[in-house]
């Protein structure tokens, strides 16, 4: 479904994915873990064509490498960013609608499911999403994406400073999108989550893929934990 | 004295609004491209030289509706073949771009129009006092722009906080990217949203030709006042654009009117009865100061509220 080939970004003069190759099937649930700074977002972030893409990026039989963003995403790409782009001054609900493609073509998310799925959103459907906690807008900016119905999601650090609790709900979500046939690409750094849902992973360092196996073939492999991501 | 506040008040309220459907344009795109649009007033221009044209050739109320949707179709050609061709070497060759612009407008008007006042005038329908305040007749076509204003910045209002449309515009204000991510083509909002910043200059300018002069100058002597007004109401700010475009309107027609100085408001302890090197200063009417007023609001602002009476950024 996304086939990624000999992928290279810089920022400025520093050259920061050297060479990414990666791939995910129809359905495929895959991490891409690594420590900090070895290029992970931007791997998602040049698929996205939000950092300009040097090499191969085909999704559904489409070139889609330096498209805009907007086509990219009517392809039925979606992209859950780390920074949770809300809306601040936009409501719950005029968030999630906003994440809806073509009003006249309902997906598969509906507005009511979404909220039912999550008390804490629905009490706050009409207020303003910027008061929302951390964990909440984890929740509505993935809701949000999903909203647009599409096949493969990449979210990027869905975890990132949320209380345990919190992530055990984020995971849980992540798994129920896995469920609805969705092909999600995880970008992670905490393995828990990542060991729990995934078909596969991918392990970077200095922008290359430097292991890809099953969550079994990680777990049995301390050399490769050791050198690329234990701190 | 109530004669002069009742009508001071209306004539304020009304230059506050013609420069409210100015000043909101300039500060949405603004807020959306990071671009000032140096062409602003330059546009509100076009809607008057337009209005006139078309209102020689087909009247009026068909010049009232086409004048702007011709500068809202220059105003997107600009966008779409200028700005987006410069946006990529950086806000620098976008400003000059813009500054240049207001430059080509001028004298492309006053080589088709030429340099003096052309004769735009009220039409024949709407040239009848409104109405009768003590001894003031006032004019029904000021009672018309004021009409115009409101229902224009009522519609505003609810198409951008009603509509789908209006709700992608207000997420692209602040995170573009990520409405390009959910798959909204964010470069037509922009250039629809530059055309229709320019489509309500050009409302201004169509309705405010006829009431005040029509020449070539107009967009440099309202273009210093409108950036005044989005500095005073805070960059990117909408409500502030609103609440500034109504002080300064009102300041600035009181400051016209009121024909006070100094030296009387001191009655009979006026320093100026005796021989004084100052007694010119103590002199000077307010009226006569009234040009610069806005510019004292502007300094002061910028000393004691930098970023605006609304505003969130600092620069």
């Amino acid at each position: 479904m996304l086939e990624v080939k000999d992928l290279h970004a810089y920022y400025g003069k520093s050259h920061i994915l050297q060479g990414v190759d990666l791939h995910i099937g129809a359905g495929e649930v895959v991490s891409l873990l690594g420590r900090n700074g070895v290029g992970r977002s931007t791997t998602v972030k040049a698929i996205m064509g939000e950092v300009p893409p040097h090499g191969t990026i085909r999704f559904k039989g489409h070139d889609i490498a330096g498209l805009p963003s907007y086509k990219i995403a009517h392809l039925g790409l979606g992209y859950v960013p780390e920074h949770r782009d809300i809306f601040p001054s936009l409501t719950v609900r005029q968030n999630l609608l906003l994440g809806v493609k073509n009003v006249r073509r309902p997906g598969k998310w509906r507005l009511e499911d979404m909220l039912d799925m999550f008390p804490n959103l629905a009490a706050r459907a009409d207020t303003p999403a910027g008061v929302l906690s951390g964990g909440e807008k984890q929740m509505l900016t993935t809701c949000r994406t999903l909203m647009g119905d599409p096949e493969l999601v990449m979210i990027d650090e869905p975890t990132e400073g949320l209380a345990p609790l919190i992530v055990q709900q984020v995971g849980d979500l992540i798994a129920r999108i896995a469920q609805a046939g969705v092909a999600i690409l995880l970008v992670e750094q905490k393995l828990s989550i990542a060991l729990r849902i995934s078909h596969r992973v991918y392990i970077m360092g200095h922008g290359r893929i430097v292991f890809e196996g099953t969550p079994d073939q990680l777990k049995a492999n301390d050399a490769v934990r050791k050198e690329w991501l234990e701190v | 004295m109530l004669e002069l506040i009742v009508i001071s008040t209306l004539n304020g309220i009304l230059f506050g609004m013609l420069l409210f459907l100015l000043s909101s344009g300039l500060t949405v795109i603004f807020s959306m491209m990071g671009v000032l649009n140096f062409a602003h007033a330059s546009f509100y221009m076009l809607g008057a030289f337009f209005g006139y044209q078309l209102t020689k050739w087909i009247g009026f109320w068909p010049a009232l509706v086409l004048a702007p949707l011709l500068v809202g179709a220059v105003g997107m050609a600009v966008e779409r073949y200028g700005l987006r061709n410069t946006h990529k070497h950086g806000h620098v060759a976008e400003l000059l771009l813009t500054f240049g612009l207001a430059f080509v407008i001028e004298e492309v008007v006053s080589m088709i129009w030429g340099k003096s006042p052309v004769d735009y005038r009220v039409p024949a329908i709407l040239d009848f006092p409104a109405f009768t305040l003590f001894s003031t007749n006032y004019p029904a076509f000021k009672i018309f722009m004021l009409a115009v204003s409101v229902l224009i910045f009522v519609v505003l209002l609810i198409v951008l906080k009603r509509t789908r449309v209006g709700l992608i515009v207000q997420a692209a204000l602040t995170h573009p990217n990520m409405v390009a991510h959910l798959g909204h083509n964010v470069g037509r909002v922009f250039m629809v949203v530059f055309g229709v910043g320019c489509a309500l200059a050009g409302v201004a300018g169509v309705i405010a030709g006829p009431a005040l002069v029509t020449q070539s100058d107009m967009a440099g002597l309202l273009g210093p006042i409108l950036f005044v007004v989005i500095v005073f109401g805070g960059l990117g700010s909408l409500p502030g654009a609103f609440i500034a475009s109504l002080v300064i309107g009102l300041v600035q027609t009181f400051g016209v009117a009121l024909n006070g100085s100094l030296a009387s408001a001191f009655g009979p302890l006026d320093p100026s009865l005796g021989p004084s090197v100052l007694s010119d200063i103590w002199n000077v009417t307010i009226a006569q100061i009234a040009p610069i007023l806005p510019y004292v609001l502007l300094v002061l602002i910028l000393i004691f509220r930098p970023m605006g009476l609304m505003g969130t950024r600092e620069s």
